[in-house]
């Protein structure tokens, strides 16, 4: 008896540390056995990082779409200004061949930044809703590349600027991996920090957090702004990876909120960990992996993915609440 | 927190993904020149042998492939291939004044049709009767073309409308409709109907996709392993272009290592080609439809530290570029973009009663090793596309993007 409720509070200490990501890491465990199954190379370091390199772009966007959406609100213009990004570095170099990287990428970080103070100066001083303000900036910034380049961006990516995106330090550790790994651990001192905590309260119940002294319309405005810069640097590894293209970030926002979704972070804000929404892009990443090579081709590719996204929320939420469930029993009916 | 109150915060996460899944949906470019319609038989393997083969059609591209061209040499745009001409008389227009000129376009959402208006636009310039050029822009849907051609057919100002169909079977009736008020012209993509004065269309998909196969087939060795990248299934153009190059390499002695979808991206054209490389060992040859991510997917050769193999692509300026400067061995079949001159110079004939072919196959030049330099040239931005026919139009290069 006595054994029993200990392995059953071990169990529920696991569980608990985990918190809602718990379904992320085991999927990711599956898909990652699965690619290790199907492919017997996939692990040699050069692939395995190749893979990491692939993902950084997912992960860095997830981090920065957490962020937003832990607070209880939604970027969906981050595909846009990937787009934007690399379209944008794409006509500066044109007028600018010799322009430095490192003043370019800055400009990119920079824009990006605005671009986020935008959404959430708009979605709190003017209270637009911010599923309506970031689809307007992305409408916005779709339209003005277009505009801009009339669909034909000018001028390659130099080799310098796409170091980052397709480039290795010490000849075998790509960049993308430690800007990937910077970016992650960033994003998770923030969330330890007392910011990131009110972050948290300010998505788990608004007034609370008010009366309670945090500035919610502050919060809110940073992680929009952190949001719009990890799209810059997204921009500025998958500009790297795959260089001049109108189309770069096509899609990504989607799949930045599909890879948080995944991670267990609740939407509409207030729980869920960082780390298991960047869980939820390698997990993302390495379905995509799986399904190329399984050789899971074209339409059914989504389907495959619309699938287990829907499941592996599904059995996270159903997981959770049984555990609610529990906890209110072992309590002996004391309110938690 | 009660387990309902879990449930009511589940609902949100599906209302957004299924917006979200909405939106990527939208936001999403139809894949070059093609019909986005067509898409409703997706065959999973992409290498099956498609539905969409005609064998009679194929015969009939391959045949043309060969001829001699009528016209001008030296102006791709103003010939035809064994033309079967029709008389205009009827539609003789009569009375002074300037030609008026409608033109409903499916859209210019991509690249390709963007670079197809510019030299449309110019082409326009030329010829000083026409006084008016109205274009309608449809934004690659289907209903609002068909509302933009009933309204220029029903505009008594339109002496002649051009139309470059969206997709083919639901622009039809609208085509039909229109051709009982004034001349239509068609071109790039056709309609099932040839009440159009003319068609306007290059040799087409197969000639394409054979052009690509053959050279894999001659610079290849023996049970070379080639990877077959195509844009998307179910669109019929495409489609033409993948089965042709099928029906070379069953034909050969090669071994289509993987057929595999890239959707037009280039990030995920790189990671495809780097992971056949690592599963096969070695791509001896890469075969594309069409040649917008063709430099991605030699760069994923790059980064894996191979040489890259024999390869296919398209007369895009960047693939171009990375061709010559890499020293690949390459072939570039094309779908050109100078094909956007001849609707206009074909509804001028018309308008002047003058006999104009009623499919008028224009041809379609490829790019190879040889004749690489004559298409090349500094200083265009990297998505534009050589074959336009443009570089002796008024404001080229700077109407095209490029610098002077």
């Amino acid at each position: 008896m006595t054994t029993a409720t200990a392995t059953g509070a071990t169990y529920q200490r696991v569980v608990r540390s985990l918190g809602t990501g718990a379904p992320v890491y085991a999927l990711l465990a599956v898909l990652l056995v699965l690619l290790a199954v199907t492919d017997i190379g996939f692990y040699e370091p050069d692939r395995f990082l190749a893979f990491v390199k692939r993902a950084a772009p997912l992960v860095i966007l997830a981090a920065g779409q957490y962020l937003v959406i832990v607070c209880g609100e939604f970027d969906l213009s981050v595909g846009a200004i990937v787009t934007a990004g690399v379209v944008a570095a794409a006509e500066v170099y044109g007028s600018f061949p010799g322009a430095p990287w490192l003043l370019i990428t800055a400009g990119l970080l920079l824009a990006g930044a605005l671009a986020g103070l935008l959404n959430g100066l708009i979605t709190t001083w003017l209270r637009v809703p911010s599923f309506i303000t970031t689809l307007g900036m992305m409408l916005i910034l779709e339209g003005a590349v277009f505009y801009w380049t009339g669909g034909s961006p000018h001028g390659q990516l130099p080799q310098d600027f796409r170091q980052l995106g397709r480039g290795t330090a010490l000849g075998w550790l790509p960049w993308a991996v430690v800007a990937c790994l910077a970016a992650g651990a960033l994003a998770v001192l923030l969330m330890r920090s007392d910011f990131g905590r009110t972050l948290v309260a300010t998505g788990d119940s608004e007034r609370t957090a008010a009366l309670s002294g945090v500035r919610v319309h502050r919060a809110r405005v940073i992680a929009f702004v952190l949001s719009g810069v990890a799209a810059a640097l997204a921009a500025v590894l998958v500009g790297g990876f795959s260089g001049v293209s109108a189309q770069a970030g096509r899609g990504y926002e989607f799949e930045a909120i599909t890879a948080v979704v995944l991670g267990g972070v609740v939407l509409g804000g207030g729980r869920g960990s960082v780390v298991a929404a960047m869980a939820g892009a390698f997990s993302l990443q390495a379905l995509f992996t799986l399904l190329n090579l399984r050789g899971v081709s074209g339409a059914l590719e989504s389907t495959v993915q619309g699938v287990i996204v829907i499941a592996a929320v599904g059995i996270g939420a159903a997981d959770w609440s049984r555990l609610r469930r529990r906890r209110t029993h072992s309590s002996g009916g004391t309110p938690t | 927190m009660n387990p309902r109150t879990v449930r009511r915060r589940m609902l949100a996460p599906a209302a957004v993904l299924l917006s979200g899944a909405l939106l990527a949906a939208c936001s999403s470019d139809t894949p070059l020149d093609a019909p986005a319609a067509a898409s409703g038989s997706t065959d999973t393997d992409g290498d099956k042998p498609s539905e969409f083969f005609e064998r009679s059609e194929y015969k009939r591209q391959m045949a043309l492939a060969r001829e001699t061209p009528r016209g001008p040499a030296g102006k791709p745009w103003e010939q035809m291939l064994e033309p079967q001409m029709t008389s205009t008389a009827q539609y003789e227009k009569k009375g002074s004044g300037g030609v008026h000129l409608c033109f409903s376009n499916a859209g210019v959402f991509n690249p390709w049709r963007q670079v197809g208006l510019k030299t449309m636009k110019a082409e326009v310039k030329l010829h000083e009767n026409i006084s008016d050029f109205t274009v309608l822009d449809a934004q690659g849907k289907d209903d609002k073309q068909i509302s933009d051609i009933q309204e220029l057919a029903g505009n008594k100002d339109c002496d002649a409308l051009i139309v470059s169909p969206n997709t083919t079977a639901t622009l039809t009736p609208a085509v039909k409709e229109a051709c009982g008020k004034l001349p239509v012209i068609v071109f790039d993509r056709g309609v099932e109907t040839d009440c159009a004065v003319t068609f306007v269309n290059p040799i087409g998909g197969y000639g394409y996709g054979a052009v690509a196969a053959d050279f894999l087939v001659d610079e290849v060795e023996p049970k070379g392993k080639i990877l077959a990248l195509r844009i998307s299934p179910g669109v019929d153009v495409l489609e033409t272009r993948w089965s042709a190059a099928k029906l070379a390499f069953d034909r050969s002695r090669l071994d289509v290592a993987d057929v595999k979808f890239t959707d037009g991206d280039p990030a995920k054209t790189k990671s495809i080609v780097a992971d056949a490389i690592s599963r096969h060992g070695s791509i001896d040859g890469v075969w594309m439809d069409s040649g917008a991510t063709a430099v991605a997917a030699v760069e994923a050769f790059e980064d894996a530290g191979v040489d890259v193999p024999p390869i296919t692509g398209e007369d895009q300026q960047d693939f171009l570029e990375a061709w010559k400067e890499k020293k690949l061995t390459a072939i570039a079949p094309t779908y050109p973009t100078f094909q956007w001159r001849t609707p206009v110079i074909a509804a001028l004939r018309v308008l002047d009663g003058k006999p104009v072919p009623k499919e008028w196959k224009l041809p379609q030049p490829t790019v190879t090793q040889a004749n690489l330099d004559e298409y090349l040239r500094d200083d265009m931005p990297p998505l534009h596309y050589a074959m336009c026919g443009c570089r002796k139009l008024p404001g080229y290069p700077e109407d095209w993007g490029g610098k002077k």
